[in-house]
């Protein structure tokens, strides 16, 4: 069951987004970010929604995994509504006992949760169609310039996809370990928060030195493959792009603009 | 000169307390010289703690020797200056199938290797097929490592080293965490490379049965070389296996048990096919 779990909720399909190159799609979704918060009036939003559900309607993913992600942030999104709706000073519209809503709050509250909304939903979009492991491979290529002045680019990458391919094998050790402690009456269950922390001492104490004693054998096994470090490296699949990808630069800075003619300088 | 060499090779482990203190020193491999001819499928046997692994980290510059040489493929392994070219020409296969697997996808793993050699993409393709197909492991490119039994990660891993078209391939207990399947199927594995590609095959173990088809074996006890010789001279000394804390094939035990009970029968009978034949003579 454990040995299920996929990370970054990828979801598997073939459609025109999945198969763009995912630095695409990460700067694609970085500008749509950036859009959103440039734009400040309801036809920028609307602009903004209509690409958006463009963009889903050609991943083919269906939409309830975008609602999915949403569940998570429900709670950040209510504060965020509520202390805009009554905390924003300006032309007051109704009074409830001593808060009152004004005009300028409701035009905030709103804002801020299509902002937000939409900020979701568009990062969900990009983990939805790009696996953990082209994710990683774009960020190395992006922040390659970042090199020059020493930033351990290749080391980053390769740091993050060896914690992406672990973490079913640690989840599963924790299980295990879990497993065993309780045959010999461990409680893992019962007592109040102090408690149950406390509990988790037996379970991570041997879970650490499991993961030192795999990294150090992990470190071993890419040695003796003769791993020293991104020089020297060729790539099995080299990032290339395509003329869909360059159609979707263009189409992205296209949306760009519009975005900054109508969201902003037309108000 | 072989492919491997050693010549009076020792390696000290050196132990020290928590302020760094030498505590005291262990020799974990003492005085051993050894010449393994290119080609040959070599075992090498000894029970927990006997130096085994140690050796084997030597062949591929993983460990250094305290004193003594070791040449691969005429390169001494500290020659710093060829540790690449050792390390590319005598492959390693460890014991823990999940952690010497780095790729997230099996073909990705298999082109590791040859990614860190800087070979050309187009290559490393034809080599993962290659290899993958030389373990039986091809229609399974696509699979997460996660989903696939021990003894099929442990071929995967081997087809790794493969990839890196390595002249030698030393598996340091590769069948330790596996189950009787695993085991004939990562041996199968080996002994085809053997036979087919010509790889030079140095296997560590602690199991006998998988050392039958060896050409030479070497038992190795408290660090040194206590037997040298083929399968059939190493089993006909019952006795001094049982010495070395080794144990012997079930069919090789019964052959010297019927011996020494005083029938007329060969000495280092392997195979329950030898030991019929024998019984019906």
């Amino acid at each position: 069951m454990l040995r299920d779990i996929t990370l970054g909720q990828y979801y598997q399909t073939d459609s025109v987004i999945h198969r763009l190159d995912p630095r695409v799609k990460l700067v694609t979704t970085l500008c749509y970010i950036i859009s959103l918060f440039i734009v400040d009036n309801w036809i920028g939003y609307v602009i903004a929604g209509l690409f958006l559900l463009a963009v889903i309607k050609l991943s083919k993913v269906p939409f309830k995994f975008m609602i999915r992600g949403m569940k998570a942030i429900v709670f950040l999104l209510l504060i965020a509504v509520v202390f805009n709706l009554f905390l924003t000073p300006g032309e007051p519209l109704v009074t409830l006992w001593k808060l009152t809503i004004t005009r300028e709050g409701i035009r905030l509250a709103s804002f801020m949760a299509v902002r937000l909304v939409f900020l979701i939903m568009g990062s969900s979009v990009m983990t939805l169609t790009t696996t953990p492991n082209n994710l990683t491979d774009a960020i190395e290529k992006l922040l390659g310039p970042l090199k020059v002045i020493k930033v351990p680019v290749h080391e980053i990458a390769m740091m993050m996809s060896i914690a992406l391919r672990f973490i079913p094998i640690l989840l599963e050790e924790t299980d295990k370990i879990m497993k065993a402690q309780i045959a010999r009456g461990a409680d893992f269950e019962s007592g109040n928060l102090i408690k149950k922390a406390k509990s988790l001492v037996p379970l991570l104490v041997p879970l650490f030195i499991s993961a030192f004693r795999r990294a150090n054998d992990l470190a071993m096994a890419m040695e003796a493959r003769c791993y020293r470090g991104g020089e020297h490296r060729t790539k099995m699949k080299p990032l290339a792009y395509r003329k869909r990808d360059a159609i979707a630069y263009i189409i992205v800075v296209c949306y760009l603009a519009v975005c900054i003619v109508c969201g902003k300088i037309l108000w | 000169m072989g492919i491997i060499e050693t010549k009076d090779l020792v390696f000290e482990y050196i132990r020290r307390d928590e302020e760094g203190n030498v505590e005291g020193i262990t020799r974990a491999v003492d005085e051993v010289t050894l010449d393994i001819k290119k080609g040959d499928f070599i075992a090498v046997l000894g029970h927990n703690g006997s130096g085994k692994s140690t050796l084997a980290k030597h062949i591929n510059a993983i460990l250094y020797p305290t004193e003594g040489t070791v040449w691969v493929d005429g390169m001494d392994t500290s020659d710093e200056e060829k540790l690449w070219d050792i390390r590319q020409e005598a492959g390693m296969v460890f014991q823990n199938p999940d952690n010497q697997i780095i790729g997230q996808v099996v073909e990705e793993d298999v082109g590791f290797g040859p990614e860190n050699l800087g070979v050309p993409t187009k290559e490393i393709w034809e080599r993962v097929e290659e290899s993958l197909k030389a373990v039986g492991m091809y229609e399974f490119r696509k699979y997460s490592p996660n989903k696939l039994s021990g003894g099929q990660k442990q071929r995967v891993s081997i087809a790794g080293v493969i990839a890196m078209h390595p002249k030698c391939i030393v598996l340091d207990e590769p069948t330790a965490m596996l189950d009787p399947n695993g085991r004939k199927e990562v041996i199968r594995a080996v002994r085809a490379l053997n036979d087919v590609e010509g790889i030079t095959v140095i296997l560590i173990t602690h199991y006998m049965e998988e050392i039958i088809h060896a050409d030479k074996v070497f038992v190795m006890d408290k660090g040194s070389i206590a037997m040298e010789g083929t399968p059939r001279e190493i089993f006909s000394q019952v006795e001094r296996l049982k010495e070395l804390r080794l144990d012997v094939p079930q069919v090789t035990l019964l052959a010297h048990e019927l011996k020494k009970a005083g029938l007329d029968i060969a000495d280092g009978i392997l195979t329950v096919q030898e030991l019929i034949s024998a019984l019906k003579l």
